[in-house]
C-alpha cells in the first residue's frame, strides 16, 4: 500500500471513531430531549405536590417522590456505615493477602448480580426469612414479614454496596502513602492513623460515592417491585407517635409502611393505569421528575468530586 | 446490575491493585526519602499515651476485628444470595419433573398430544420450559453486545489514543451522563418512541420484539464497554506505541496493529462484562420485547427473557407453591450465568495484568 | 473528629428510635385492596370516592393481576382481593388451612371482550374460533372471513384472572400461543391492538368501550346462536345482554377477604355494593349489579 492511501486510511478512521463517539452525544440528546420535550408541560408547581387524582389522569406525584426521598435516605443510612467499614478494612488492614483478594472478588460479583435476583433476595430473604422470624420472635402478627418500605431499602442497600464500597476505596487508596507514614512515624496505631489521617482526606471521595450510590438507588425499579411499593396510596408513609413524657405528637417517617416510588409509577402507569393513552403526559412528566433527579445528583457528584479532589493534600 | 457506570468495573481491569504502589504519590518523594513500611501498633509511643498501652492495644484489636467483620459483608452477601436462591430452586428441582424443564405436552383441538416448549406455570397442566426464556435471553444479549461492542470499542479506542484532552473531557461526562439514566427510563422510551421507529424502518409483525429490546439495552452498555476499553489501552504501555511509530506507521496502524491487539484482553473481557449486564437487564426488556415464551431465533420476533419472566411473575406467586419455586429456580440459572461469564472476565483480566507487568 | 462522632451516635440513636418506636404505631384506619388489573380501575375510584367522603380511612390499592391478589391473600398481606375469576379449589383450601372462612362477593359484572383494529373487517367470531385463535390453531385472518394476513395476538400475564378466564371458558384448558404476546395491562392491550391492523386482544369491556382505534367484536355462543355484542346502541355496556346471559363472555368481578370483614372494612364493602358504590361501576363503564 502506498503511503498516501495509508494516510488516507488513517484520516478516515480517525473521522469514523470520532463520529462513533459522538454518536452517543446523540442517544442521550435523543433520550433525554424526547423526555424533556414531551414532559415538560406536565411538570407544574402542582404536579410536584398533588396527590394523584381522576383515576390517576390528573393530579400529581407528590407521594412517589416522597416515597423515593425516604427510601434511598433509609438505603444509604444502611449502605454508608457498612461499605465504609467494609472499605477500610480492605485498603488499610487486610493488604495483599488472600482475604483481600477474596473480598474484592466478592465486591465485583455482587457489582454484577442482576438487580432481579436482588427483587428475589429481597423477597425471599428480608420479607420472609428476616421478617417472618422478626413476627415469631416478637409475637407479632404478620407486622414485619410484608414487604414494607424498610425491605425495600435493605435489598437497595445490598444493591449500591458495590458502589460505595469502590468508591470509598479509591477515595483512601488517593491519599498519598507518606501522610500514613508519617503519622506511623509519630507513633500512632493504625486506627489513629486512618482516622485522624486518611478519613478527613478521603471525606470527600466517600461522600461523592454515597451520592452516586443514592441516584442509583433512586433509579431502580427491579428490586423493590415485590418489596413494598404500591399502585395508589395517596397517603404519605408516616404516623404521628406520641412522645412519652413529653406528651407531643411527632410525625415519623414509619418503615414498616407501604409506598409510592417514582420509577416504579412510572411501570405501573405505562402499562397499569387505566387508559395508557390518556395518562401519557402524566408518564412523561413523572420520567421528566426522576431523569431531573438523578441527573441532578448525578452532577452534584461530578462537581463535588472535581472541586474537592483539588483540595486533598498532594505530599 | 442497571444505571450507573460505576468505578467497580473498572475495579477489574485496573493494572495491579496494590496499596504500595496505588498510594504513591505522583511525584513520588517521601517524607524522608525512604519508603519502608512501617509496622503498626507494636512501636513505642514518644508522647504519653492518655490511656494504658495495654488497653489502647485491646481496643485496637477489638476495632480490627469488627472491620474483619465489615469487610466480610460482601463475601456474607454474596453467600446469602447464593443460599437463599438455590435453596428454593432446588425444591423447584425435586417437586416438577426434569423432564418439563425442556418441554411438555399440550392437547389439541381433536384430542391429540402436542409436544410443546413454553413457560406457562399457570394452568391445570403448567408448562415450565426454560428453553424459550433462556433463548429470549440470547436473543436480546446477542445482538446487544454486538451493537454496543462496535460502538464502544470505537469510543475506547478515540478516546484513549485519538482524543484531546478536551475532547476528552467533553465525552467522558456524556458517557457518564448515559450510563445514569435509569433504566426504567430508556425502558419507557423504547416502549413509546423506539419501538415505532423502528417499526416504521424494518416493518416487522410483532411492534415489540427483541431488536427493540437489544437497542435499549445497548444504551446501558455502551458506557460499560467504553470504559473499560478506555482504561485497557490507557493501560498499554507507551513503548509499544513508539516502537511502531519509529517503524513508520501511521496512527491507525499504530492503534489496529499493535494497541489494540496488546489490550485484546481487556477488550475481550469488557465484552464479557457488557455480556453478563445484557443478560441481568430487567427493566428494559420487560418494556420493550412483547413478552412472548416462544422458541424462536428470528431476533424481530417478540421474546420473553429470564428476568422478564421473574419481574413479571413474581408478585402475583402464592408463598411456596411449585410456580413460587420454578421462578427461583430461574432467578439461579440467571445468577449462574451471569456469575460465570464475571469469574471469566476477572480471570482474562488478570491475565493480561500479569503480561502488562512486565 | 468529636462532632462527626457526635453526629453518628446521634444518627444510630435516631435511626434505633424510628425502628422501635415504628411497630407500636399500627397501622390504623388502613384498607389494604390488591389484585385484578381488570378491576384495577375500578377499586382506584371506588378508593378515591370513597375517601373524600370519609378521610380518616385511608385505602390502598395495587394492581398486578387477579392471581396477585389472591397470592396477597392467602400470604395475609392484602385484606381484600380483587378477582376476576373465581378461586380455585386449590387455593380456597389454602385458605382453610389458615383456619380462616372464605369470604366471596361479586361486586360488578364484566362483558369480557374482544378487541381488534377498528380498520379490521372482521367483526363476529364464534367462541370456538377465538380459542382456536388464541391457542394457536387459526394463524391467518382469512380463516375466519377476514384479509390474507397473519394474525397478531396479544394476551395478559399469567398472573391475571382474565387470562385464567379465557384459557379455562375459552381455551377449554389448553395453553395460549408460544407467540401470544403478553402485556401488563388491558389498557396497553387497548394501546397495541389500536397499532397493529392484524392484531387481537381481549379485556375488561371498561378499557375498550370508548378506546380509540379498536373496535370489539361480536360473539356467537356456538355457530347457529346469534351474534351478540356487549355494547348497546349508545357505545357503552349493554346491561340486558349481561343480565340475561346471551353474551358469551359475562363474568362477575369478585372481592375475596379472609373471613368476615368488620367494622371499616365492612363499612366499605357495603358502599360498594350500595348505590354510590354502583354507580361508579356505571361510569367507568361496568356493569352493576342487577337490581333486586
Amino acid at each position: 500500500m502506498s503511503s498516501a492511501v495509508r494516510r488516507r486510511l488513517d484520516r478516515l478512521a480517525t473521522v469514523l471513531l470520532g463520529l462513533v463517539a459522538f454518536s452517543i452525544l446523540g442517544i442521550v440528546l435523543g433520550i433525554l430531549g424526547d423526555i424533556f420535550l414531551k414532559g415538560r408541560r406536565t411538570v407544574t408547581w402542582e404536579f410536584l405536590t398533588q396527590i394523584p387524582l381522576d383515576g390517576m389522569t390528573r393530579g400529581g406525584v407528590f407521594p412517589a417522590i416522597f416515597g423515593t426521598v425516604c427510601i434511598v435516605v433509609l438505603m444509604i443510612m444502611m449502605a454508608l456505615p457498612l461499605g465504609v467499614l467494609a472499605a477500610i478494612y480492605m485498603v488499610e488492614y487486610a493488604g495483599q493477602g488472600r482475604i483481600a483478594r477474596v473480598i474484592r472478588a466478592a465486591v465485583n460479583n455482587l457489582a454484577g448480580v442482576p438487580s432481579i435476583v436482588f427483587g428475589l433476595f429481597g423477597l425471599g430473604f428480608f420479607v420472609l426469612f428476616v421478617g417472618r422470624n422478626l413476627d415469631r420472635v416478637t409475637g407479632r402478627d404478620l407486622l414485619f414479614g410484608q414487604p414494607a418500605m424498610l425491605w425495600a431499602a435493605a435489598t437497595l442497600a445490598v444493591l449500591v454496596l458495590p458502589v460505595v464500597i469502590v468508591s470509598t476505596a479509591e477515595a483512601l487508596m488517593a491519599v498519598p502513602r507518606s501522610l500514613r507514614e508519617a503519622a506511623f512515624a509519630l507513633g500512632a496505631t493504625r486506627w489513629q492513623v486512618v482516622r485522624g489521617v486518611v478519613l478527613p482526606q478521603a471525606w470527600s471521595g466517600i461522600l461523592t460515592g454515597a451520592i452516586l450510590s443514592v441516584s442509583r438507588g433512586a433509579g431502580e425499579t427491579a428490586p423493590i417491585l415485590f418489596t413494598g411499593c404500591a399502585y395508589y396510596l395517596p397517603r404519605l408513609p408516616v404516623v404521628r407517635l406520641t412522645v412519652p413524657l413529653l406528651g407531643i405528637q411527632v410525625p415519623m417517617v414509619n418503615p414498616l409502611d407501604q409506598f409510592m416510588e417514582l420509577s416504579y409509577h412510572i411501570f405501573i402507569m405505562a402499562t397499569q393505569s387505566h387508559n395508557t393513552m390518556l395518562t401519557r403526559p402524566i408518564q412523561y412528566g413523572t420520567t421528566l421528575v426522576l431523569v431531573g433527579l438523578t441527573f441532578t445528583l448525578n452532577l452534584v457528584a461530578i462537581l463535588a468530586r472535581r472541586r474537592l479532589s483539588r483540595r486533598v493534600v498532594k505530599a | 446490575m442497571e444505571g450507573l457506570v460505576t468505578k467497580t468495573d473498572r475495579l477489574a481491569p485496573r493494572p495491579a491493585v496494590s496499596l504500595s504502589s496505588r498510594t504513591q504519590p505522583p511525584g513520588g518523594g517521601a517524607v524522608g526519602g525512604e519508603r519502608r513500611r512501617v509496622p503498626a501498633a507494636k512501636r513505642p509511643v514518644l508522647s504519653a499515651p492518655r490511656r494504658p498501652a495495654r488497653l489502647r492495644r485491646a481496643a485496637e484489636f477489638l476495632l480490627e476485628k469488627i472491620l474483619f467483620l465489615h469487610g466480610m459483608a460482601a463475601i456474607l452477601l454474596i453467600a446469602l444470595i447464593f443460599v437463599f436462591l438455590f435453596r428454593e430452586a432446588l425444591q423447584a428441582l425435586h417437586r416438577i419433573p426434569l423432564d418439563l424443564w425442556w418441554g411438555g405436552t399440550d392437547t389439541d383441538w381433536d384430542g391429540k398430544a402436542v409436544f410443546v416448549q413454553r413457560w406457562q406455570p399457570n394452568g391445570d397442566v403448567p408448562k415450565y420450559s426454560l428453553v424459550p426464556l433462556v433463548l429470549g435471553s440470547l436473543l436480546v444479549a446477542v445482538p446487544a453486545v454486538v451493537i454496543a461492542g462496535l460502538i464502544g470499542l470505537a469510543t475506547g479506542i478515540y478516546l484513549a489514543e485519538i482524543a484531546s484532552r478536551r475532547v476528552r473531557d467533553l465525552i467522558k461526562p456524556i458517557i457518564e451522563l448515559l450510563a445514569g439514566i435509569p433504566t426504567i427510563v430508556i425502558g419507557f422510551f423504547c416502549l413509546v418512541t423506539l419501538a415505532t421507529l423502528l417499526q416504521g424502518i424494518f416493518h416487522t409483525r410483532s411492534r415489540l420484539n427483541a431488536v427493540v429490546g437489544a437497542v435499549g439495552v445497548s444504551f446501558v452498555i455502551i458506557p460499560v464497554i467504553a470504559s473499560l476499553v478506555d482504561d485497557t489501552l490507557r493501560a498499554v504501555p507507551g513503548y509499544l506505541r513508539e516502537a511502531s511509530y519509529a517503524m513508520g506507521a501511521t496512527r491507525w496502524e499504530t492503534i489496529s496493529r499493535v494497541v489494540v491487539p496488546a489490550g485484546v484482553s481487556g477488550v475481550t473481557a469488557a465484552l464479557i462484562l457488557g455480556m453478563g449486564r445484557a443478560l441481568g437487564e430487567t427493566m428494559i426488556v420487560l418494556l420493550a420485547t412483547g413478552n412472548a415464551s416462544q422458541v424462536t431465533f428470528n431476533p424481530f420476533e417478540s421474546v420473553r427473557t429470564m428476568t422478564a419472566t421473574i419481574a413479571a411473575e413474581l408478585g402475583s406467586v402464592p408463598q411456596g407453591g411449585d410456580w413460587y419455586a420454578s421462578l427461583f429456580l430461574v432467578g439461579a440459572v440467571l445468577f449462574t450465568i451471569t456469575f460465570a461469564l464475571n469469574l471469566v472476565a476477572e480471570i482474562v483480566v488478570s491475565r493480561m495484568r500479569r503480561k502488562l507487568a512486565l | 473528629m468529636k462532632i462527626s462522632s457526635v453526629a453518628r451516635t446521634a444518627f444510630a440513636a435516631a435511626s434505633a428510635a424510628i425502628l422501635a418506636l415504628a411497630p407500636a404505631a399500627a397501622l390504623a384506619g388502613s384498607i389494604t385492596v390488591k389484585g385484578s388489573d381488570t378491576m384495577v380501575v375500578l377499586a382506584q375510584r371506588w378508593a378515591e370516592e370513597y375517601m373524600k367522603k370519609n378521610p380518616s380511612v385511608t385505602i390502598q390499592v395495587t394492581g398486578g393481576g387477579s392471581g396477585t391478589g389472591i397470592a396477597a391473600l392467602l400470604n395475609g398481606t392484602t385484606d381484600f382481593a380483587n378477582s376476576s375469576r373465581p378461586m380455585k379449589p386449590e387455593e380456597k383450601v389454602q385458605i382453610q388451612a389458615a383456619k380462616k372462612q372464605l369470604f366471596e362477593v361479586p361486586v360488578a359484572l364484566d362483558a369480557l371482550s374482544v378487541v381488534v383494529h377498528k380498520d379490521n373487517p372482521v367483526s363476529v367470531l364464534t367462541l370456538t374460533q377465538v380459542g382456536k385463535i388464541y391457542s394457536g390453531y387459526i394463524n391467518n385472518w382469512k380463516q375466519v372471513g377476514g384479509p390474507d394476513a397473519p394474525i397478531v395476538r396479544y394476551s395478559r400475564e399469567s398472573s391475571s384472572g382474565t387470562y385464567s378466564f379465557v384459557k379455562d371458558e375459552v381455551l377449554k384448558g389448553r395453553d395460549y400461543a408460544s407467540d401470544c404476546q403478553t402485556m401488563s395491562g388491558t389498557s396497553e392491550i387497548a394501546e397495541v391492538v389500536a397499532r397493529d391492523k392484524n392484531g387481537i386482544g381481549y379485556g375488561g369491556v371498561a378499557y375498550f368501550a370508548k378506546a380509540p382505534g379498536v373496535k370489539i367484536v361480536s360473539i356467537k355462543k356456538t355457530d347457529s346462536a346469534p351474534a351478540i355484542s356487549p355494547l348497546g346502541p349508545n357505545g357503552l355496556p349493554d346491561y340486558q345482554v349481561v343480565y340475561s346471559h346471551s353474551y358469551g363472555l359475562f363474568r362477575p368481578l369478585y372481592v375475596y377477604a379472609a373471613g368476615q370483614p368488620e367494622g371499616e372494612k365492612k363499612t366499605y364493602l357495603d358502599w360498594i355494593l350500595g348505590p354510590d358504590g354502583q354507580k361508579i361501576v356505571e361510569q367507568v363503564e361496568y356493569i352493576p349489579l342487577p337490581k333486586k
